[in-house]
């Protein structure tokens, strides 16, 4: 063993050659093991937050859970030492990891709606920690805990600890279950995605209790998330992860403006595409006018008198929130839920109401590409089937040339026409969608409809797809109706904006004119809660924001609900 | 609390209301034949005066839905009519009876319902493991094998082999509990082997689905210790589903009852059921019939209830 | 397509064993060693190199009747099981499909018919209808087509509301290639172990009727009616009841084991019941 000098009296957290190791079962296989983290090393000082970044299977949340001894499932630390507070907790055994856990390491968790016991109310759950581990009476950790739901902004802070999980917002929940790791006064926090599920909007409110709560209490912190703009505003230093190993780990200055690997980089330039916004035509491809669309036989109105056009061969970006209504547009469109009112025109002609009554031609020139790609393909199907059919059923090509066909749009996807024999499970996720675009332009569409395409894969993958679609419309001029929560997006494709809020377009036009000040309050709310890609952006807009929501606040009727979720 | 009320009181409503449709359905099971019921029920070689007098007994002069009434009024009232083919009261034979079937059941469910959660627990706190395997092993044996196997082969070792327990189970009124008990032994066993893999395999099953839950890891993670962890969190989320397996369960058990007592010659409803089955004792039939039914319907409701209450959602509506 | 290699060995055995049950029942009459209703011998004489498995209570060959009951038990619990299969699953897919009020209709209905126990259901049923093969398979496939049509109502409803059947319908594809091209390759695996359960449950359920008296009738004897021709010998220690009950719960096993791997098989594959 090598004699480590340790680095000053104030390490809190110093972990040593991590390695993790899991036992997955395979359904009909025998057991299998994987390597989860390779031999990984971090330090952590009292106080300062580390924020652990990566795409799904980098082996963060992994990380972050080893510092309390923890491993989900099969998951099993094999390899390296875990010191906290100066000890080798895993060491400990299970006696030790039970008096560590909840007193000096507390956790957050992504979902705080599952973490929750539903049969408990919430205040039970906020002090458990605090009274299993005895640092405080009944009454003095209720009273901290209160004092804490203030801090982070919860309303009635001195009733909100009777409720049940259920009875409080997504939003609300999130800062609860901080303030429960704050209740016992741990010396580190383990944020594991804690704002992810969040709308953009109800996400910078929590964000910015954490990051409040944090300074004020001098916990440290590891904090973990796959946005690097997110992290960027709450951490000092970042460690980037890919496959369970050591990318690159810097202060946040340093990895945001000045990546050294190439991974880091990719992270870093993401957003980095541009197009050139495109002046409208003189005649929309498709103008949807005045439709109102409703759920339950009228009972539930989604769509409340919506009017946009698009331009041939232009993207016309629908950005909202859930609950906006924007999947629904798209549902309207396609006629999967006809309109209760208004009209939809596509190329000079109007498009019956009922996809069943529309005539064949309509429907292949007008495609849809789903959010889940996976659940978007028969799984019984072979990709030269999925991509095939549509030249059949629109073209009638069949048998060599339309094996020639396939090749060719397996092509203009970027994958080998080897791919033509495999079945979607072989695929990975960013394959699966380009299989999915590849089925929609071999229809050659006029309009193609992309339902939130890229918000289920991992940034870069996502990136890659953005690329793809951007260089398919330059050569088939096809037009996209782009459909997303993500403004970061909206601004690396769209040619027109149409900003939605609960069933209305609050806010239509050319992509410069929507971008351009002044806002409508929510627009304004909106934009200026996409998380930026520098240090110090939330600081900097937190008063913005804040005038944002007591704008909001006054128009809306039901006032602040909107700022804490649903 | 009254948002349960109200959702017991319906859930309540609509078992009775299902209970009616059974007792239609019971009733139009046994009018299912075309042409004629005392024929079909007689045979050929029947004489006519044999043929008008069982027509008079079953009423088959009226119109279905007038003896349908009648029937339904007597049975509500207690009076299950008389059996065509000893001439007694159906509601008299059938209460001594009602009573040995529900003390097996009892004695059955008691044995089976701790000893299905303590092996669904080992199964779950061992999972993938070899005990988890061997308990799933044996699960799937055991819902492969019919009621009268395990009967027989308990009989074969138990009573003839090696003559702990009496092969058949004579019960008489007025008996010592100690005797009852060793009589019933081996049905009470067969039973309970009957319903016990289904049993633990749901527990375990519907305990998995808890351990796993998100709140369960929250809780861990605060350093409660196992114990604590299954206690406070686990169980009061796990005791609907868990109530829910049981009573399934026992609503399988209630079938089970008929073949197990016809392998012991025990005095019960399901002997007594399977006996006018064969003398084509059609008031007998349905009145059993509508017991059995009316059991299986009752237990349903109760695991419907219990999901309720148990629900906090419904219990601290928003 | 299948390696043989690659298949677990509790799902080899189930296809062996389950393979061996059927070869006995098709070739019968070649295989058994004497008649079905044939006196060989003594009231249950012990095994011997004369009859493998002794004689039963009127002196029969009792392996020789064992193969027939093969015959018989699997017979019926066939066209038992396609009975309720075909019902099940056809009308199951049209509710799911259609929708509206025949899938209200159907669905209420079989929420009746299975708040009744089936075998009370069977017992009340058979206490007036003859009792004949065709009888017994009518009721046991009614009966047990509820449990089917919940199963392929419910698969069906899955996939209908998945995002490639929506997508399908937005290309324009007809209600043809949408049920069978789309739906039911998606469907079959489940369906398929499902067949697999439905089939044992018509075992048991034959054999428990015959066992009761109320299934196939003298001189014919299924399993679960030789249980009942010799069940008399038990309390002599005569141990010929329990060979026909251990086949019944050999047949069930073995279909069972096969059942399990193909409802593994199915789960393994991503996406593939969605």
């Amino acid at each position: 063993m090598v004699e480590v000098v340790k680095k000053g009296g104030d390490t809190l957290l110093d972990i040593r050659n991590l390695r993790i190791e899991a036992t997955v079962y395979p359904p009909g296989e025998s057991p299998k093991n994987i390597v989860l983290v390779h031999d990984v090393s971090l330090t952590l000082e009292k106080g300062k937050v580390l924020g652990l970044i990566g795409e799904s299977g980098a082996g963060k949340s992994t990380i972050g859970l080893s510092s309390m001894g923890y491993g989900r499932g099969g998951v099993r630390i094999t390899g390296g030492e875990v010191i906290l507070n100066g000890r080798d907790i895993l060491k400990g055994g299970k006696e030790g990891f039970r008096k560590l856990r909840g007193r000096e390491v507390c956790y957050v968790a992504q979902s705080a709606a599952a973490a929750f016991n539903p049969a408990h109310r919430l205040m039970d759950q906020v002090v458990e920690a605090t009274l299993l581990h005895g640092t405080a009476t009944r009454a003095e950790a209720e009273k901290r805990a209160v004092a804490l739901f203030k801090k982070l902004s919860l309303p009635n802070p001195e009733t909100i600890g009777e409720r049940f999980p259920h009875q409080v917002s997504g939003g609300q929940l999130q800062r609860v279950m901080t303030a429960m790791a704050l209740c016992s006064e741990p010396d580190l926090i383990v944020f594991d995605e804690p704002t992810t599920a969040l709308d953009v909007t109800t996400q910078i409110d929590v964000l910015a209790a954490i990051k409040d709560a944090i300074r004020d209490t001098h916990v440290a912190a590891l904090y973990i998330t796959h946005d690097l703009a997110v992290v960027a505003q709450v951490s000092d230093e970042i460690m980037v992860l890919r496959h369970g190993r050591l990318v690159e780990w810097g202060g946040t200055r340093q990895i945001i403006k000045e990546p050294r690997q190439e991974y880091t980089k990719a992270l870093v330039s993401m957003h980095d595409i541009e197009h050139a916004e495109q002046k409208p035509g003189a005649t929309p491809l498709l103008s949807v006018r005045n439709v109102t669309a409703a759920y339950g036989g009228g009972c539930i109105k989604v769509l409340k008198n919506v009017s946009v056009d698009i331009y041939p061969g232009q993207t016309l970006a629908v950005v909202g929130e859930s609950g906006s209504g924007k999947s629904t547009l798209a549902r309207a469109i396609t006629g999967l839920l006809p309109p209760e009112q208004g009209t939809v025109t596509f190329d000079g002609r109007p498009l019956a109401n009922r996809l069943a009554d529309r005539p064949k031609e309509d429907l292949r020139q007008l495609q849809m590409i789903y959010q889940m790609a996976d659940v978007a393909m028969n799984p019984r199907q072979t990709v030269g089937t999925i991509i095939g059919r549509p030249l059949e059923l629109y073209f009638g090509i069949k048998g060599r040339e339309r094996d020639k066909r396939v090749a060719e749009l397996l092509d203009a996807i970027e994958m080998g026409k080897g791919f033509s024999d495999r079945y979607p499970a072989e695929l990975s996720g960013g394959q699966k969608q380009r299989v999915c675009i590849a089925r929609s332009l071999a229809a050659k569409p006029k309009l193609i409809i992309c339902d939130e395409v890229t918000s289920a894969l991992d940034p870069l993958v996502a990136n890659g797809i953005l690329k793809l679609l951007l260089n398919l419309q330059q050569h088939e001029k096809v037009a996209y109706l782009f459909i997303t929560h993500d403004f970061a997006t909206v601004r690396s494709i769209a040619d027109s904006i149409g900003v939605m809020y609960r069933g209305e377009v609050v806010r239509y036009g050319a992509k410069s004119k929507v971008l351009m000040p002044p806002f409508d309050a929510y627009t304004g709310l909106l934009l200026s809660s996409v998380p930026e890609m520098r240090p110090g952006w939330l600081d900097e807009i937190r008063s913005s924001v804040t005038a944002g929501f007591a704008k909001m606040a006054e128009m809306s009727d039901e006032g602040i609900s909107l700022a804490s979720g649903h | 609390m009254n948002l349960v009320l109200r959702l017991v009181a319906q859930r309540v409503a609509l078992g009775l209301l299902l209970l009616l449709a059974v007792s239609v359905l019971i009733f139009a099971g046994t009018q299912i034949l075309p042409g004629d019921v005392a024929q079909a029920i007689l045979g050929q070689s029947a004489t006519p005066e044999s043929l008008a007098n069982l027509r008079e007994q079953l009423g088959v002069n009226d119109p279905a839905f007038v003896r349908y009434f009648h029937w339904l009024g007597g049975a509500v009232t207690g009076d299950l009519g008389t059996a065509m083919s000893s001439g007694q009261d159906i509601a008299t034979s059938i209460k001594g009876r009602l009573w040995n079937t529900l003390f097996l059941a009892f004695w059955a469910a008691i044995v089976a319902v701790p000893l299905a959660i303590i092996l669904g627990l080992i199964a779950v706190r061992y999972r993938n493991g070899w005990v988890d395997k061997l308990i799933s092993g044996l699960a799937l044996a055991s819902t492969s094998f019919p009621e009268f196997f395990i009967g027989y082969l308990l009989v074969y070792f138990f009573a003839v082999k090696w003559q702990i327990f009496p092969a058949i189970s004579t019960v008489y009124d007025g008996m010592p509990f100690g005797e009852r008990m060793q009589a019933i032994a081996l049905p009470a066993a067969a039973l309970t082997l009957a319903v016990l893999a289904h049993m633990m395999r749901m527990t375990r099953a519907a305990i998995l689905n808890v351990m796993q839950s998100a709140y369960v890891e929250t809780a861990e993670l605060k350093g409660l210790s196992a114990f604590a962890v299954i206690r406070k969190h686990a169980f009061p989320n796990a005791i609907a589903p868990i109530i829910n397996v049981v009573m399934l369960n026992l609503a399988y058990l209630i079938v089970g009852v008929v073949v197990v007592e016809v392998i012991f010659v025990y005095p019960g409803m399901g002997q007594y059921l399977v006996d006018h089955v064969t003398k084509r004792d059609v008031p007998v039939v349905q009145a059993v019939g509508l017991i059995f039914a009316a059991v299986y319907v009752g237990l349903n409701i109760i695991a419907d209830i219990a999901a309720i209450v148990a629900n906090p959602r419904l219990r601290h509506p928003k | 397509m299948l390696d043989i290699k690659r298949i677990p060995i509790p799902a080899l055995i189930g296809i062996i064993l389950t393979a061996l049950f059927v070869l006995a029942a098709v070739f019968a009459p070649w295989i058994a060693p004497h008649g079905n209703g044939e006196i060989v011998g003594d009231v249950w004489e012990p095994m011997s190199a004369a009859h493998l498995l002794g004689t039963d209570n009127l002196g029969r060959d009792l392996l020789s009747r064992m193969i027939y009951g093969a015959r018989i038990t699997l017979f019926i619990a066939v066209l038992a099981t396609v009975l309720s299969f075909s019902l099940g699953a056809i009308l199951g897919f049209s509710a799911a499909v259609f929708g509206g009020w025949f899938d209200t209709l159907l669905s209420r209905l079989v929420d009746l018919l299975m708040s009744i126990p089936t075998l009370i259901m069977g017992l009340v049923v058979l206490s007036v209808l003859p009792t004949n093969l065709v009888t017994l398979i009518l009721v046991m496939g009614i009966l047990d087509s509820t449990r089917v049509y919940r199963l392929s109502r419910a698969v069906a409803v899955d996939i209908n509301v998945m995002d490639y059947v929506e997508a399908a319908k937005l290309r324009g594809e007809g209600s043809g290639w949408i049920i069978f091209r789309e739906i039911l390759p998606n469907a079959l695996s489940p369906l398929v172990s499902e067949l697999g359960l439905r089939f044992i449950y018509a075992v048991l359920f034959l054999s428990t009727l015959s066992f009761l008296g109320l299934g196939v009738q003298p001189p014919d004897a299924d399993w679960g009616g030789m249980v009942k021709e010799n069940k008399d010998g038990i309390v002599f220690g005569i141990a010929a009841a329990l060979i026909p009950a251990a086949a019944i719960a050999a047949l069930a096993i073995s279909v069972n084991l096969v059942a399990d791997w193909i409802l593994n098989r199915t789960t393994s594959l991503k996406g593939g019941r969605g």
